[in-house]
């Protein structure tokens, strides 16, 4: 199934002409307008409520963010704790993306190539993390990982209880973008290659690799982004202590609750420009898998 | 007799060993045990917060919230993807891409943005909205706007794709032969992206039923009134109500299992 995100690689694109370059370049310059009177109504009555939702609350954080100029607004993300919040999430979910490109690739290829008893419980399971409230997912690992763990493991309330709570929520990511992938890959290729003599490893490098390189940086470009914004399943796992587990998300939540908006929204800008430029690199991603075909 | 490149014995266990213990511990382990804690007195501590007046209302009031987000982003979903995928316009490139965006965007930056639009104090438009009578904020009409904005585009991706696939050919039939929009709509477009309709409203359902982050935010939080059943798990487990935390964690479980084994059981039909 896909989740959130998942669909992207090879059909958000969605080109209204699948024949090929020149009619994309033809409508980039020219764009046409095919609104009929009822379409544009409910074109208009969409953005109405996108506007009301999206687009005007996002404008107000951006606004909020600049009112005290930018000498506060710096100060805001110059703040040693904020900074410390800042490299705690950018690293750890930098490290949390690098182990789901590599055990997401290999879980996907052993979904798609590996055929074994329990394989299909494996499969539904990986959605799991989409499925389960990020409340709910703190609670879970606090089980395993936390005070009462039956290993004796205590993770709780450390940094490894930030990097647990994000592979938890980040783990299908990877897995689901680069699997549809693997699955229409054609195996001709491979084979081709092994009978003229290549190696398993100068296959995998040469062919497999370079045909999903675009579907795992997708997936890790969902994956960090969604990591750096991680809330729900870090509040009680991580005990959010200022300077050592407290994360970006949890921090603006404090900005907020004590009644410090400019601070909130300062920070919170940031972290929608991460937002918007993780967007921004899908788009690029998939516009150029979709033109090479 | 290969269908692909043979890997090697020991490098095919050893790829599915890193796969399964990996799942394992991190997915499968925990939410075991959870599910164990929560029947370790029995069926006693799932009839203790079933009987718990908070708890009751925390989860009428997260039916409420998610059921009116659900309708929302369906009507709004399906009347977005036809636009994208059927006409062209200036900045629909723009918007295709704006209305992934809430699935980068942190849950508290949603909350944030909803409170600095919308508050009565010295919101955007709240002030104004509020002398007419309709308090957004820390009451459920922003309970539903945060939900609402979280699960935007889980709709959208299920439907572009599927109305991409089939293209517009009955369509257009339809039309030459003298249906009107509404009746093309109704008979020929609708039936066809049933399937894809319905996955994307249990996906938004199970996004729905365990916002979190947006929603503590919006709503303030308070007891019996504002409190969903994701916020009321993190209250319980604080104030050292475990036994009940696990209890309504475990009926979120629920909900969210249900909606994923509809979807994968569903989709493999439908492709076929």
């Amino acid at each position: 199934m896909a989740g959130p995100g998942l669909a992207g690689v090879e059909n958000a694109t969605a080109p209204a002409s699948p024949s090929g370059r020149r009619p994309r370049r033809v409508r980039r310059t020219t764009p046409r307008n095919t609104l009929t009177a009822g379409s544009g109504l409910g074109l208009g009555l969409a953005m109405v409520w996108f506007s009301i939702l999206v687009l005007l609350p996002l404008a107000a954080v951006v606004a909020t963010a600049g009112e005290n100029g930018l000498s506060r607004y710096l100060d805001v993300l110059r703040n040693d704790q904020t900074w410390a919040a800042v490299t705690l999430t950018v690293g750890q979910s930098a490290l949390v993306t690098l182990v789901n490109v590599l055990v997401g690739t290999i879980i996907a290829w052993v979904l798609v190539r590996d055929s074994f008893w329990g394989k299909g419980l494996l499969n539904v399971v990986i959605d799991i993390p989409f499925a389960l409230p990020t409340i709910v997912a703190g609670l879970v690992l606090l089980s395993l990982y936390g005070p009462q763990s039956p290993i004796g493991v205590h993770a709780a309330f450390t940094r490894y209880a930030v990097f647990l709570a994000l592979a938890f929520v980040t783990l299908p990511f990877i897995v689901r973008t680069v699997q549809p992938v693997l699955e229409e890959l054609d195996t001709d290729v491979e084979e081709a290659a092994a009978s003229l003599g290549a190696g398993r490893g100068v296959i995998f490098r040469r062919i497999i690799l370079p045909a999903l390189t675009p579907a795992i940086t997708a997936g890790a470009a969902l994956s960090f982004a969604r990591a750096i914004s991680e809330y729900g399943s870090l509040v009680l796992l991580s005990g959010n202590k200022p300077y050592s587990t407290e994360v970006v998300s949890v921090r603006v939540l404090t900005f907020i609750e004590n009644g410090n908006n400019a601070s909130a929204a300062a920070l919170a800008s940031v972290m929608l420009a991460v937002a918007l430029l993780v967007i921004v690199l899908l788009d690029i991603v998939q516009r150029r898998v979709a033109r090479r075909g | 007799m290969a269908r692909t490149v043979t890997v090697s014995k020991p490098t095919t266990w050893l790829l599915r060993l890193i796969a399964v213990t990996y799942v394992f511990f991190l997915v499968a382990w925990p939410v075991g045990l959870l599910v164990r804690r929560t029947f370790s007195n029995g069926l006693t501590n799932l009839t203790d917060a079933l009987s718990d007046e908070k708890v009751v209302g925390a989860l009428q009031l997260t039916a409420v919230v998610a059921g009116w987000a659900v309708v929302i982003n369906l009507v709004f979903g399906v009347t977005i993807s036809i636009l994208l995928v059927r006409f062209e316009f200036p900045g629909k490139r723009v918007l295709s891409a704006l209305v992934d965006l809430p699935l980068s965007v942190s849950p508290v930056v949603v909350g944030l943005a909803l409170v600095l639009a919308y508050n009565g104090r010295d919101g955007l438009v709240g002030p104004a909205l509020e002398d007419g009578g309709l308090q957004i904020i820390f009451a459920t009409p922003g309970m539903i706007m945060a939900t609402c904005f979280v699960a935007l585009p889980l709709v959208i991706r299920e439907v572009v794709p599927t109305l991409t696939e089939i293209g517009d050919d009955q369509e257009q039939a339809a039309r030459s032969l003298g249906a009107s929009a509404p009746q093309t709509f109704w008979r020929i477009t609708l039936p066809s992206i049933k399937w894809a309709v319905i996955y994307g409203v249990v996906l938004s359902l199970g996004r729905a039923v365990g916002e979190f982050g947006a929603v503590k935010v919006v709503s303030g939080n308070i007891t019996n009134e504002t409190q969903t059943a994701t916020l009321l798990v993190e209250a319980k487990y604080q104030n050292f109500q475990q036994d009940q935390a696990y209890a309504i964690a475990f009926l979120l479980i629920l909900v969210s299992v249900a909606c994923l084994l509809v979807v994968a059981f569903l989709r493999p039909k439908n492709e076929k």
